[in-house]
């Protein structure tokens, strides 16, 4: 990574949404730059045994390999992976991912604060986190670790969300680096990698 | 919750753990356990990990509230139907070819799971000569499993996933309904044998047809993986079956090319070797 480089080169993207985000989620990523150096993570809140369903809809949509995340997996860039309804996901040390049955987080299980912590923890400023619409406040506390950790936040603009809440909680409560329309999101996101090129 | 218990911290109470209690956590998956740790600690609102290490190390009553919490009790009756389906439609009818039906539940937490599967046998005709083996590390979820009272809120989804496992019983006849709780017929109950049991450190005891470990090996890292497998290869009949959690699989382990997954995918496979 170039070091007159701001920010850290980022390695992973992890991505939140729920009531709302799928349209925003299936535009955004076959938008984004095909080359990009990053894994990707997306957690939503659906419906039991929904993420082969996105899975299929990303896969045909997307050139990059989309998969649900497994337990031991270990993250690879240029890889989208999807967490499994009703289990938490976390990120070991050693970049595998973990599941967990506990308790809903915010009444959601995958919790999307559990992940963005972990995420946070274990990449520290290699984490991008980007937050999209929602009914509830999940992913808040965790868009709050990441900016601790000196990773960088961005946040779909809460005008432009099916439903408002979770991004607007967002911005009140946590420095985020960029608010923006849904249709600007994949755009910004390959700008940061033109940077880090250079 | 900003973690306060960092790793070596972590590395210290494991080790405090084997060398008290004879209790080894050292190969779960470390990202859970620290964020059950820092759960318990902010929860319980320890002002220092000093203070927190003292207690556990010396307060028994506090270590077992220790084991109960960063170990991950939740469970459901029917989670996932169509595995109990599965259960149903091709497992049952095999086990009803033998004289004798022995089931282990390993890491059962407080039975839900062993409760389902003995309304199971019991639509099958085949509860009488069946003998359901309920273990966990921790006996608090045991004496709960021993009671079979489970909070009567959670009984509609129960209801709804007995039906979809392909349940034809009106469900509530299997429970008496107090106040906040429903209790379940002692007729299932009976057939249940609790006994505490550490997938880490003890050994296998006995034989079996079906084995389920569902949703414990995804807190074990890989090498506890493969010894809690090779447990329960040691454990199983020839042409028994071996069920696991919906996000758990045998492929990485040593034992995986002597079983055969069922054909719908379910994580259930039998012992072909
Ligand atoms: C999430 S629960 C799973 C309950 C049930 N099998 C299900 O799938 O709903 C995990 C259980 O594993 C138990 N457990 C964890 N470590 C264990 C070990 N080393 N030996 C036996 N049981 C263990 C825990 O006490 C807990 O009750």
């Amino acid at each position: 990574m170039a070091e007159n480089s701001i920010t850290q080169a980022i390695q992973l993207i992890a991505i939140g949404g729920s009531a709302g985000s799928l349209d925003v989620i299936l535009k955004l990523v076959p938008a984004l730059n095909p080359r990009l150096p990053a894994a990707i993570i997306i957690i939503t809140h659906r419906k039991a045994s929904s993420e082969e369903i996105l899975v299929d809809l990303l896969n045909a949509k997307s050139t990059w390999p989309v998969r649900e995340a497994e337990e031991k997996d270990t993250i690879a860039p240029h890889t989208i992976y999807i967490a499994p309804t009703d289990y938490h996901l976390l990120i070991e040390q050693d970049h595998s991912f973990s599941l967990d049955v506990s308790e809903k987080v915010n009444y959601s299980r995958p919790s999307i604060d559990i992940t963005f912590e972990s995420a946070a923890e274990v990449y520290g400023p290699a984490v991008l986190g980007i937050l999209l619409s929602g009914a509830n406040a999940d992913g808040v506390e965790g868009l709050r670790h990441i900016k601790t950790r000196g990773g960088l936040c961005l946040v779909q603009d809460p005008d432009t969300a099916d439903v408002d809440y979770m991004p607007r909680q967002a911005v009140q409560q946590v420095k985020i680096d960029k608010v923006l329309p849904a249709d600007q999101l994949a755009g910004y996101i390959n700008s940061l990698f033109d940077t880090q090129q250079k | 919750m900003e973690f306060e218990v960092q790793d070596h911290e972590i590395d210290i109470l494991l080790q405090d753990l084997m060398e008290s209690y004879g209790y080894d956590f050292t190969d779960y998956s470390r990202a859970s356990l620290k964020r059950r740790i820092n759960r318990l600690y902010s929860l319980d609102k320890f002002s220092s990990f000093v203070l927190f290490r003292q207690r556990i190390k010396t307060d028994s009553t506090y270590f077992r509230r220790f084991v109960e919490e960063i170990t991950v009790n939740v469970t459901e009756m029917f989670r996932d139907p169509l595995f109990y389906k599965t259960i149903r439609e091709e497992v049952l009818p095999v086990l009803a070819t033998h004289p004798f039906i022995r089931i282990w539940h390993a890491g059962c937490s407080t039975g839900e799971e062993v409760y389902s599967m003995a309304i199971l046998l019991h639509e099958a005709g085949l509860l009488k000569k069946s003998l359901l083996y309920a273990t966990d590390i921790n006996p608090d979820v045991l004496d709960r499993l021993r009671k079979g009272i489970f909070p009567l809120r959670f009984i509609k989804q129960y209801s709804e996933n007995y039906i979809q496992s392909g349940g034809k019983q009106d469900f509530s006849s299997y429970y008496t309904a107090k106040y906040d709780w429903a209790k379940f017929d002692e007729k299932l109950a009976a057939k249940m044998v609790v006994a505490t049991h550490n997938l880490v450190s003890d050994r296998s005891f006995n034989e079996f047809q079906l084995i389920l470990c569902r949703n414990v090996l995804i807190y074990f890292d890989r090498n506890l993986q493969d010894k809690a497998l090779q447990l329960f290869d040691e454990s199983l009949d020839t042409l028994g079956f071996l069920a696991l959690g919906a996000k758990e699989n045998i492929k990485y382990s040593p034992i995986y090319r002597k079983y055969k997954q069922l054909d719908n995918k379910e994580r259930i496979w039998r012992k072909i070797a």
